[in-house]
């Protein structure tokens, strides 16, 4: 037999109550995380939670005939004007237009993404670069760039003139307003997707090809499913702030393509009916919540 | 890896349909924001149709009081609220990432909504607080609070903090933790070892969120408006106003100027990265 | 106790929630040995070092080194350092930075830095390298900073968590020698995890093997191997056979298999017990060949025959038993088949109750 040393605890050593030794650290060390926490969260609290809480107040409130809010008298008046035909049609609008987008980004996006991430690793980074740039760049911007090109004396009409089919007036219609949502928002789509695709193990492709899969085949049983993260992950992400948009139905759009975003703004800032407008703002957000929590539940994880 | 000639790459009409497809993209990324660039110099009143090259509306843009303290709001705002959401996101991603405490699962949910809410829900939420907030505090302490530059920088503060709390956390979350433990095994107090370790490793993610920061802060129109007084309007507020109207040559101007602003920017950011990269 | 021991361990254990990592460990390890803690992957070994280090606190017990009770001590203020599986070196700084910082940390002056840095350099032999950095290394040069970056603060006893795991085969074998020389020099005393059996036995003074949080055997490489205290630790340092048997008495046991061999047990007949029996400790012949005096011996069916190089590996079926046999290779040494019929024998003092 070997000889394992004394077991007994040594003299005059001092004699901790473990369970309280080791609780007492993972306490201290819980304590500083509180405290690190606290400031970001106290912020959030007080300029996310409470404001959220009061748009809920408000859009329980009622419109005081010269525009003022009455708090006093709860109802839910504001809710039941979201099933009047005007809103209905705004709402399905905003539905409709947010799905195309998401349609035509998905379509323009997988091809683009799946180019890219064939690419040597160099080339790859080179081209995702230059995604990102115009993706950085001001929003606001790159959607008057496109009522520049598209206005009646603008490039796109001359273009059109000089090939013989007379000017376009695309301007301040619906496809004016999903090009601008596309080009907004395609980045959203082209990341998650490359992505998806760039972590796709090749050899899986090979895997297939020499199991008698044609190349076409071998796309849709093993690259296209093992893609599928990406392709959920872009969509929502398109979807979310296409149907929230604003300021692109305002630069692109005219009065027949009216957003949500644009209705909730001018409840507040023409119309000044603040519960109304409130009730719209809570609705989208709590659809655009739903959306999220799909995106997750499908395993999504990058934002 | 893979390459063209690998089994992966398609080939023949698929193949060229593909490389057809991402210059196509390409183009479309790039043609309006040219254009714009191109029609910024355009001597011609009439933005459409070119007639000679010229200066004349960088000049007046200049020249343009309006413009001028726009910027001047824009480039206020942009810097508190970068400096004070970086502190606070920060914060956030550290103690998440490197903490177990109570109510740590709610905080990080908190976290995360604004970042799911259309612009146009927090604008109304942040309008009503501080209408709100200003009442209460008129009752409280007879002070009249303003909607003006304060308010802005505190709504792009509230939408930023997690933007940077996401960027921070995905650089800690790729940072070993051992890394940690050896400063402490190498007889780092706490402090030391955040000083000496674990912020130099984060420093990359904590640049990142401030840049991005920066970026939306620059970029936002709705929150703005919303909670922007007389004279505190800012540059893209102030150029959506104009470009409601129409388009000018000296909208033109100004936009090529916040353009070039962005893509500096995330050029500097990009090389930044690269470098640290070779490093 | 005036010699105390460099590190002891008095009833230690550690749960995280509801596994059991660590279940009441009792260990004194002495100054200035090689100690290795030894265990499959998941079997606490780690875990018990980290509690060594103060990266993780006990759940009950306690951890002294050299007397002293560590308590809530946080590792920077323990006389310990470690190395790291993952070398853990600060990717941010240079390989002198690293090796340095431990003693800026403990505010020595700038000229001993220097001197002692440029000692731990030229102990693991990596003078010249101190502007790289971490990721400007070969996995065997990260790992020497590792060592030099912890053994320059002259702690009072080294952990180390499989720091070879990460290294080819050849670079590890040299490292094993390198180190057990290396702390022969330094003098220090070292705790080594490991799940490599051959490390630990090439490496070690001592070795204490664990499995399921538990401290299985204690000993020298000697002892662990070749007196096995459990079927456990006789499995898993090296190849064995496993023989369950009942005690006969004058020295007699009964193999599963009903066969009766002599064994040099002291235990009352009747007593159920386990058997550990190396293979190449088992000899083969032909079924006619004489057997050796003193030697047991069992009938049986070559099943398996595989060659390795040095030896050949058979699988003998002896009736309801089946042994592993280890053969030596040599010049016109006799080889069997697949299907031949044999004879296995062994010493009966090969044969060790691991379990009564």
């Amino acid at each position: 037999m070997s000889q394992t040393l004394a077991p007994t605890p040594e003299p005059g050593a001092p004699q901790h109550d473990p369970d309280e030794l080791e609780g007492r650290a993972a306490d201290a060390r819980s304590r500083r995380g509180a405290w690190i926490a606290l400031p970001p969260a106290a912020y959030l609290v007080l300029l996310f939670a409470l404001p959220l809480v009061i748009v809920l107040v408000y859009s329980f409130a009622t419109r005081g005939t010269t525009g003022q809010t009455i708090l006093s008298d709860w109802n839910l008046l504001s809710y039941r004007r979201l099933f009047d035909p005007l809103v209905r049609e705004i709402a399905l609008r905003s539905v409709g237009y947010a799905l195309v987008t998401t349609g035509i980004s998905l379509v323009l996006s997988y091809p683009f993404a799946y180019y890219i991430a064939t690419r040597s690793p160099r080339v790859r980074n080179v081209l995702l670069v230059l995604v990102m740039v115009p993706f950085w760049s001001n929003f606001l911007v790159r959607t008057y760039a496109w009522r520049v090109l598209l206005s009646s004396s603008g490039p796109v009409s001359q273009l059109t003139e000089l090939l013989g089919m007379g000017q376009t007036r695309l301007l301040f219609t619906t496809t004016a307003v999903v090009l601008g949502l596309v080009y907004g928002y395609m980045p959203f789509m082209i990341l998650p997707l490359y992505a998806a695709i760039e972590r796709i193990d090749l050899g899986l492709v090979e895997a297939a090809r020499d199991l008698y899969a044609s190349g076409t085949r071998a796309f849709w049983r093993v690259t296209w499913p093992l893609s599928r993260p990406g392709v959920i992950a872009g969509s929502i992400l398109v979807f979310i702030p296409s149907l929230g948009a604003y300021v692109t139905p305002e630069i692109l759009g005219g009065s027949k393509t009216t957003m949500l975003g644009s209705y909730i703004v001018r409840q507040f800032l023409s119309a000044r009916d603040w519960p109304f407008g409130s009730a719209l703002s809570f609705v989208v957000m709590a659809l655009m919540l739903a959306a999220t929590l799909i995106y997750f539940r499908t395993g999504g994880r990058t934002l | 890896m893979t390459g063209p000639g690998s089994t992966v790459e398609p080939r023949g009409a698929a193949r060229r349909l593909l490389a057809a497809n991402a210059w196509l993209v390409y183009a479309f990324f790039y043609a309006p924001i040219l254009v714009l660039i191109a029609l910024s110099f355009n001597e011609n009143r009439l933005v459409g149709v070119w007639r000679g090259f010229t200066f004349d509306w960088y000049g007046q843009m200049l020249s343009n009081g309006a413009v001028l303290r726009a910027i001047r709001n824009s480039l206020i705002v942009a810097a508190m609220s970068t400096v004070l959401a970086t502190v606070l996101g920060t914060a956030a991603a550290l103690s998440l990432e490197r903490f177990r405490f109570r109510g740590r699962q709610a905080f990080d949910a908190l976290l995360y909504l604004p970042v799911i809410v259309p612009d146009v829900t927090m604008a109304v939420m942040l309008l009503l607080f501080f209408v709100r907030a200003a009442d209460a505090m008129f009752v409280v302490s007879g002070a009249q609070v303003r909607l003006g530059l304060t308010t802005i920088t505190l709504s792009h503060v509230a939408f930023n903090i997690s933007f940077v709390a996401i960027v921070v956390r995905a650089r800690l979350a790729g940072m070993d933790p051992t890394l940690e433990e050896a400063a402490a095994d190498l007889y780092a107090s706490r402090w030391q070892a955040f000083r000496r370790v674990t912020l130099p490793q984060m420093a990359p993610g904590v640049l990142g969120g401030a840049l991005l920061a920066l970026t939306l802060s620059l970029d936002d129109v709705v929150i703005t408006s919303f909670v922007s007084g007389p004279g505190s309007t800012t540059l893209p507020v102030y150029v959506f106003g104009l470009v409601r109207r129409g388009v000018t040559p000296l909208i033109n101007a100004v936009s090529t100027a916040m353009l070039v602003a962005s893509m500096v920017l995330v050029l500097a950011s990009v090389l930044l990265q690269r470098r640290r990269e070779l490093s | 106790m005036t010699d105390a021991a460099a590190v002891r361990l008095a009833g230690v254990s550690k749960r995280f929630d509801d596994v059991t990592a660590v279940d009441s460990v009792d260990l004194s390890i002495h100054d200035g040995e090689f100690f290795s803690l030894l265990g499959p992957s998941g079997c606490g070994k780690t875990t018990t070092l980290r509690m060594v280090a103060g990266l993780e606190f006990p759940t009950a017990g306690q951890v002294s080194i050299f007397g002293e009770s560590m308590g809530l001590r946080p590792p920077n203020k323990r006389p310990v350092n470690t190395v790291f599986q993952s070398y853990a070196l600060f990717p941010h700084m240079t390989v002198r930075d690293n090796v340095a910082f431990g003693l800026q940390m403990q505010r020595l002056d700038r000229d001993e830095i220097r001197d002692r840095v440029a000692q731990a350099l030229a102990l693991v032999q990596l003078t010249g390298r101190e502007k790289r950095r971490p990721n400007q290394l070969s996995g065997g040069q990260q790992q020497r900073v590792a060592l030099a970056r912890a053994l320059v603060n002259q702690p009072k006893v080294l952990l180390l968590d499989e720091p070879l795991g990460a290294l080819d085969l050849k670079l590890r074998q040299a490292m094993q020698l390198e180190l057990k020389d290396l702390q022969s020099r330094v003098g220090i005393t070292f705790v080594y995890v490991t799940h490599d059996q051959e490390e630990a036995l090439t490496m070690s003074d001592r070795i204490g093997v664990m499995d399921a949080g538990r401290l299985l055997q204690v000993g020298t490489p000697e002892e662990i191997y070749e007196r096995p205290t459990s079927p456990m630790v006789a499995q898993f340092i090296g190849d064995t056979n496993l023989l369950t048997a009942t005690v006969k008495g004058d020295g007699q046991i009964e193999l599963a298999g009903g066969q009766i061999v002599a064994a040099d047990i002291a235990a009352t007949p009747g007593t159920e017990t386990v058997l550990t029996l190396r293979p190449e400790h088992l000899q083969i012949v032909a079924p006619d060949d004489p057997i050796s005096d003193g030697h047991n011996a069992l009938d049986g069916t070559v099943t398996r025959r595989v060659y390795l190089g040095n030896a050949v590996s058979y699988d003998i079926v002896a009736g309801d038993v089946t042994l592993r046999v280890r053969a030596r290779n040599a010049p016109g040494r006799r080889q069997y088949d697949v299907d031949e019929p044999v004879q296995v024998h062994w010493a009966r003092d090969a044969a060790i109750a691991v379990q009564r």
